[in-house]
């Protein structure tokens, strides 16, 4: 196999990494601002479940969560494809997680931004919304990137659930006959090593964005 | 085989939930959760030790330590551990001619792997040091080692537990992934059953149940260790 064959493999291996990565964090957020804000709800029992949600998906392993999706939900009567297996079980781990970045977010913003968005009588939905969340998220950003750095590499796990990830490719190509395995999982580490890069360098870009006119976070300090 | 396409399970369809079954398969189950806690553990004492060393190399004065020791933490921590794994089961029998137990290298994947991120609070921890502490050191005139044995550490440790802690967690729950490089953990003898007997409810239900009875115990406790220390971090 040519070197350029090999290549592309790898490349078509990281799109499949980086789509499982995307979709996985797209829907694990809006779960973790959910779960993250019904934590901070007033009814006790809301607060309870958002509890046990937390305690559970955080203390089950990413993996086992993983087969479980794949193979006991479909006994269970769920079918459900490689793909969604691997984006749903990624998503509810992040979301664990991230919903507690959230919530510890959304209690840094001062109670006068509230009490102020309360006195010139916008919604509850509204503050939360326009006021709250805009001014958490810049302290979000930094924990949030590592988390979904943690997403990304935990999405090798959908190899083992023959998804045509990075991982996968490498591990079929290490088997052509006079593939030097050496060369092929150097390469691979290499381009999990870039994505992270990438990563960090989206989340840097969007906490300038998110920080502007703000005086909190880390993008106040580098203004 | 049967012909059918796709997973035995799908050929199947919906199950109903044996406790026999669940019963016979318990034992095995058992012994797996045991190899993926001991795998836990020794990774996580080599990612205790390991993780110290590193983070004092990283704050060396020598260039040609501190640069690379900095970038082989962010690369490891960067990458998956699964790739990694993967890289010292196949790469180092093929390619160096080093063959070692899978156990060995499972525990030793996971060890350098939260090395490089033990290092790092340690690293907070150190920085946590007054400036004032080495200064004192010097006016004692100690040595390089006794300031570190005697004045820096001693302060820098302690106020790291309760970070270090949450990395026992985490580890424990990567540690399922070394099945993928044949170590017989809860996932591995799951998988191996679910293989024999095409039942998947009750062994991965089982195997999450069980998980779940070590990590979660294991989390309140490294909270409860958090509150009694408090969180200077």
């Amino acid at each position: 196999m040519s070197i350029r064959q090999t290549f592309e493999n790898l490349l078509d291996g990281a799109a499949v990494t980086l789509q499982v990565t995307a979709l996985a964090v797209a829907w694990g957020t809006v779960l973790a601002v959910l779960v993250g804000l019904a934590g901070l709800s007033r009814s006790i029992v809301l607060r309870a479940v958002v509890r046990v949600y937390v305690e559970v998906f955080r203390g089950v392993s990413a993996v086992i969560l993983l087969f479980w999706v794949y193979f006991a939900l479909p006994a269970f009567g769920f079918f459900l494809s490689p793909l969604q297996a691997g984006v749903l079980a990624l998503g509810i781990n992040l979301a664990a997680y991230g919903s507690e970045i959230v919530r510890g977010a959304v209690q840094a913003v001062p109670r006068g931004q509230t009490e102020a968005a309360t006195a010139i009588n916008l919604s509850a939905p509204r503050r939360t919304w326009s006021i709250v969340l805009p001014q958490a998220t810049v302290a979000m950003l930094p924990p949030y990137g590592n988390l979904v750095i943690e997403v990304m590499k935990a999405s090798a796990l959908v190899s083992l659930i023959s998804l045509h990830d990075l991982t996968y490719e490498a591990q079929n190509l290490r088997r052509l006959p006079g593939s030097d395995s050496l060369e092929v999982f150097t390469a691979v580490l290499i381009l999990y090593f870039a994505i992270s890069l990438g990563i960090t360098g989206i989340v840097r870009l969007l906490e300038r964005r998110f920080g502007r006119g703000l005086d909190i976070g880390r993008a106040a300090a580098v203004k | 085989m049967s012909p059918v396409v796709g997973s035995p399970v799908l050929a199947q369809g919906r199950g109903t939930w044996d406790w026999e079954f669940a019963w016979e398969i318990l034992p095995d189950l058992l012994r797996g959760m045991w190899v993926t806690v001991q795998i836990a553990v020794l990774g996580m004492g080599i990612a205790l030790v390991l993780g110290l060393v590193l983070a004092i190399a990283r704050r060396s004065r020598v260039h040609v330590i501190r640069w690379p020791v900095g970038f082989v933490i962010e690369f490891i921590r960067s990458t998956p551990l699964l790739v990694q794994l993967y890289f010292l089961f196949i790469v180092l029998p093929q390619s160096f001619d080093i063959v070692l137990p899978a156990f060995t290298l499972a525990v030793a994947g996971l060890g350098v792997h939260y090395a490089c991120y033990t290092s790092e609070s340690y690293r907070a921890g150190i920085e946590s040091v007054e400036r004032g502490q080495w200064e004192a050191a010097t006016a004692l005139s100690l040595s390089k080692a006794d300031t570190w044995r005697t004045v820096v550490l001693p302060q820098a440790v302690p106020r790291v537990i309760p970070a270090l802690g949450n990395y026992v967690v985490a580890s424990l729950k990567d540690a399922p992934i070394a099945s993928a490089i044949t170590v017989g953990t809860v996932l591995g003898v799951a998988d191996y059953i679910q293989s024999r007997t095409f039942r998947s409810m009750e062994v991965y239900t089982l195997a999450g149940v069980l998980f779940l009875a070590v990590s979660i115990p294991a989390a309140i406790g490294v909270r409860y260790l958090e509150r009694r220390l408090g969180n200077p971090t």
